[in-house]
């Protein structure tokens, strides 16, 4: 089974991205022990006995980082495990993965961090990295045990998706959590303001009679986020953030010098409110679809850098409970195998972004906010690594997911660019298989 | 039986819909289409008393997930003074208050052998997900606050039998617009045939938005009466005022009742409406209930016509469908 595991690694004729170092151009990567050993390495410091891996016509990069995925395990096993959620994550090219605190029991002790990552580490899939909960329960109203949290491993903290709807205690963790140097997520919104809505609110909600998630629930969220931010000097990470006035907003403190991070959700970046016409629960996401000038908006913000960072919003839940009326059905949809083309596609290909900074958006940012290895392929680190075909044109079917979850927004469109390898700490962890290779 | 006529009525060419999901996607002709048939039945049955055997050895099933008796009876009518069986199904006490989904209770009822599904649902857009399920006609009869389309029609087909044309006619609908799928489908049906539609109620409950969409909004009554030939009083639901949509139900009374001071001020051939159940001294007092203006009981009637004109057209087409999938097998 493992054969490849800590073998020796050249790849060879791939364009090299790598937005840490500031690269892009034609190079070979030789991978040892597990590391990146060297970037055109001389000829006699390659082994003789290494495996070499054609990578003509592809790019290579640092393996994809998601600063947020639900796993669902334990508690919602039907809807994603941690093993089938971290190997979705290796088919769309994630080395790494945050897993949200968000289950049945919720990850607020270190026995829960402990579960996922051993359950992880049998899974060798993606790497998967552990957001405690921010508050005891996910109840809103007390700090969870942060600092025992951090210990067992932790790398952040949120209640997302849920908001934190406690301003006091958001401030108070804020300015807790800097004695770990943790950064805290809020995926930003105001209950009040968003209960029992169902899509974007806007014309389209209007004509369907669907209740409307506002912008201003958004909006008024991230405001206080960032104002808590600056007050605090703590680490934020406000997102997916989906509106207009978000990204007004978290351009406006980061031209003031203040230190927040944000990011978006694919789906928010090529797909609008008018989808949900059809009625199909597989548009009901989390943030909701927004309307066009939101999504122009959000992508500029991508291309500009206000956002930081694109993360896959993986949300899975399974086939019987998308199944039901919009009402009943729960937001949410698989996108870890998704999100890298959907970002190649809408945002590569539109010219909106270039190779580098399409993988910093990925890659580097995410790993950087998070505080995380990974990110890089400087000689030194660990081989995390994703081969991109950027040219393979392949249909969305989400019964073919490695996720539990076959419901994807994304269904059915025809998107370009896939991850044909995904090398976690030198192994190759994840083929694209050959008859998938060339689905036109 | 002993009262049954002979049908005498030509299916009309343009009509090929087996599903009546909402007046949106409908065309001025096919919506037309409809008014004039349900003309022809209601006619044909002498004011809906009488039965023809249309649809003879059919079944309708009657589909609700929330509580009605005046559209249930009506399309059950309906069904029967064209000849065919109806079988009730309603969600309290069946599958689906033991989990079901909807959809598969819809094809379990499907299986046993319907011609129609009319169902009504809490969520926007059950109907239309249905439709794409199963293989025999849907019809809605009301999807949360989205569509109502035979309200929509009924209240169409008795504006024409006053006026004769909708075109150049301006309608006002009046009340809780947000939350109203009767107002959806009035704003659409009425639209399509050239009303002008003004849309009026407190900010709360009319989103400015409906000005995008090309519609005329209005917050005060009184301004706009002069000039409306038609008033439709939506009902004001109760639990919409504890949500702090409006301050009280005294309040807007004062601001929206139909009362005898406001028709006073009304044109003097002014139709006022209501979908039902009205509110007696909320949207609309007895007196005008009551009045010579008010054509409510008429709405009523004419809600059995165009149900009688929806199930044969529906049936007529998924005949017409099967027939064609017959002789052309490799489709």
């Amino acid at each position: 089974m493992n054969e490849t595991a800590n073998r020796d690694l050249l790849i060879e004729n791939g364009r090299l991205v790598d937005p840490s170092q500031n690269l892009d151009r034609s190079a070979r990567l030789l991978v040892i022990d597990g590391c990146v050993a060297a970037i055109d390495p001389a000829d006699a410091d390659i082994p003789t006995d290494c495996d070499r891996l054609d990578a003509s016509g592809k790019i290579v990069a640092p393996g994809l980082v998601d600063l947020g995925a639900e796993l669902r395990e334990p508690g919602n096993e039907e809807d994603e495990t941690i093993e089938s959620g971290s190997h979705a994550a290796l088919a769309g090219g994630y080395t790494s993965v945050l897993c949200c605190s968000s289950t049945r029991p919720c990850i607020d002790s270190p026995g829960g961090v402990e579960f996922v990552r051993q359950k992880a580490t049998k899974a060798r899939g993606a790497r998967i990295h552990v957001i405690g909960c921010l508050s005891k329960g996910r109840e809103g109203d007390q700090m969870a045990e942060l600092g025992l949290l951090a210990d067992a491993g932790a790398v952040a903290f949120s209640d997302a998706p849920k908001s934190m709807p406690n301003d006091a205690l958001l401030k108070r963790a804020l300015e807790y959590c800097r004695m770990f140097d943790l950064p805290i997520i809020d995926r930003p919104e105001v209950p009040e303001l968003a209960e029992n809505g169902m899509m974007h609110d806007g014309r389209i909600s209007l004509v369907l009679g669907l209740k409307g998630l506002p912008t201003e629930a958004e909006d008024l969220a991230v405001a206080r986020d960032v104002r808590l931010a600056e007050a605090t000097s703590g680490r934020l990470h406000v997102g997916p953030v989906s509106t207009m006035g978000a990204v007004d907003m978290i351009r406006r403190v980061k031209s003031r010098g203040i230190d927040v991070t944000a990011s978006v959700c694919p789906h928010n970046l090529c797909l609008s409110d008018v989808e949900l016409r059809s009625f199909d629960s597989k548009y009901k996401v989390h943030p909701p679809l927004r309307s066009g000038k939101h999504v122009e908006t959000l992508q500029k913000a991508v291309a500009d850098g206000t956002i930081d960072a694109i993360q896959s919003g993986h949300m899975p839940r399974s086939r019987e409970k998308k199944m039901d009326d919009l009402d009943l059905s729960p937001f949410g949809g698989a996108a870890l195998e998704t999100t890298l083309a959907t970002t190649i596609t809408y945002m590569i290909n539109e010219q909106l972004l270039d190779w580098s900074a399409a993988v910093d958006r990925l890659s580097t940012a995410p790993a950087k906010i998070a505080g995380i290895a990974g990110g890089s392929l400087r000689p030194g680190s660990a081989a995390d690594i994703v081969i991109i075909d950027p040219n393979q044109n392949w249909t969305v079917n989400g019964t073919q997911f490695r996720s539990h979850c076959i419901s994807s927004p994304l269904d059915g469109h025809s998107l370009r660019g896939r991850a044909t390898h995904t090398i976690v700490g030198g192994e190759i962890r994840y083929r694209l298989r050959p008859e998938l290779q060339h689905i036109a | 039986m002993s009262n049954a006529v002979q049908p005498d009525l030509t299916f009309p060419k343009n009509w090929h819909r087996r599903h009546l999901l909402d007046l949106e996607s409908l065309s001025a002709e096919e919506i037309s289409t409809i008014l004039d048939v349900a003309q022809q039945l209601k006619e044909m049955t002498q004011g809906c008393r009488n039965k023809i055997s249309l649809l003879a050895g059919k079944t309708c099933a009657n589909l609700f997930f929330e509580n009605s008796t005046r559209t249930r009876n009506s399309f059950s009518l309906a069904a029967k003074r064209l000849g065919a069986d109806t079988v009730e199904f309603s969600s309290a006490g069946s599958s689906v208050a033991k989990g079901e989904t909807f959809i598969d209770t819809a094809k379990t009822i499907e299986a046993m052998g319907v011609e129609w599904v009319v169902t009504r649902h809490g969520t926007p857009g059950t109907p239309h997900l249905l439709s794409r399920e199963l293989d025999c006609c849907v019809l809605n009869a009301g999807d949360g606050p989205h569509g109502h389309p035979t309200q929509g029609l009924l209240d169409i087909l008795t504006i024409r039998q006053h006026r004769g044309d909708i075109k150049g006619l301006t309608v006002a609908l009046v009340g809780d617009i947000a939350h109203s799928r009767t107002a959806r489908s009035n704003i659409w049906g009425l639209s399509k045939l050239g009303a002008h539609v003004i849309i009026c109620g407190p900010p709360t409950l009319v989103s400015p938005r409906w000005t995008e969409l090309g519609f005329e909004v209005a917050h005060h009554l009184d301004d706009i009466l002069p000039r409306c030939d038609v008033l439709n009083l939506l009902r004001i639901q109760f639990e919409r005022q504890r949500a702090r949509l409006f301050p009280s139900v005294h309040e807007y009374a004062a601001l929206y009742a139909m009362n005898g001071a406001r028709m006073r001020k009304s044109k003097d051939d002014i139709l006022i409406m209501a979908p039902g159940p009205i509110n007696r001294g909320v949207e609309i007092t007895p007196e005008v209930a009551d009045g010579p203006h008010s054509v409510i009981l008429e709405q009523v009637n004419n809600g059995i016509a165009v149900r009688m004109a929806a199930l044969w057209l529906l049936s007529g087409a998924n005949e017409r469908a099967k027939a064609n999938a017959k002789s052309s097998p490799a489709d």
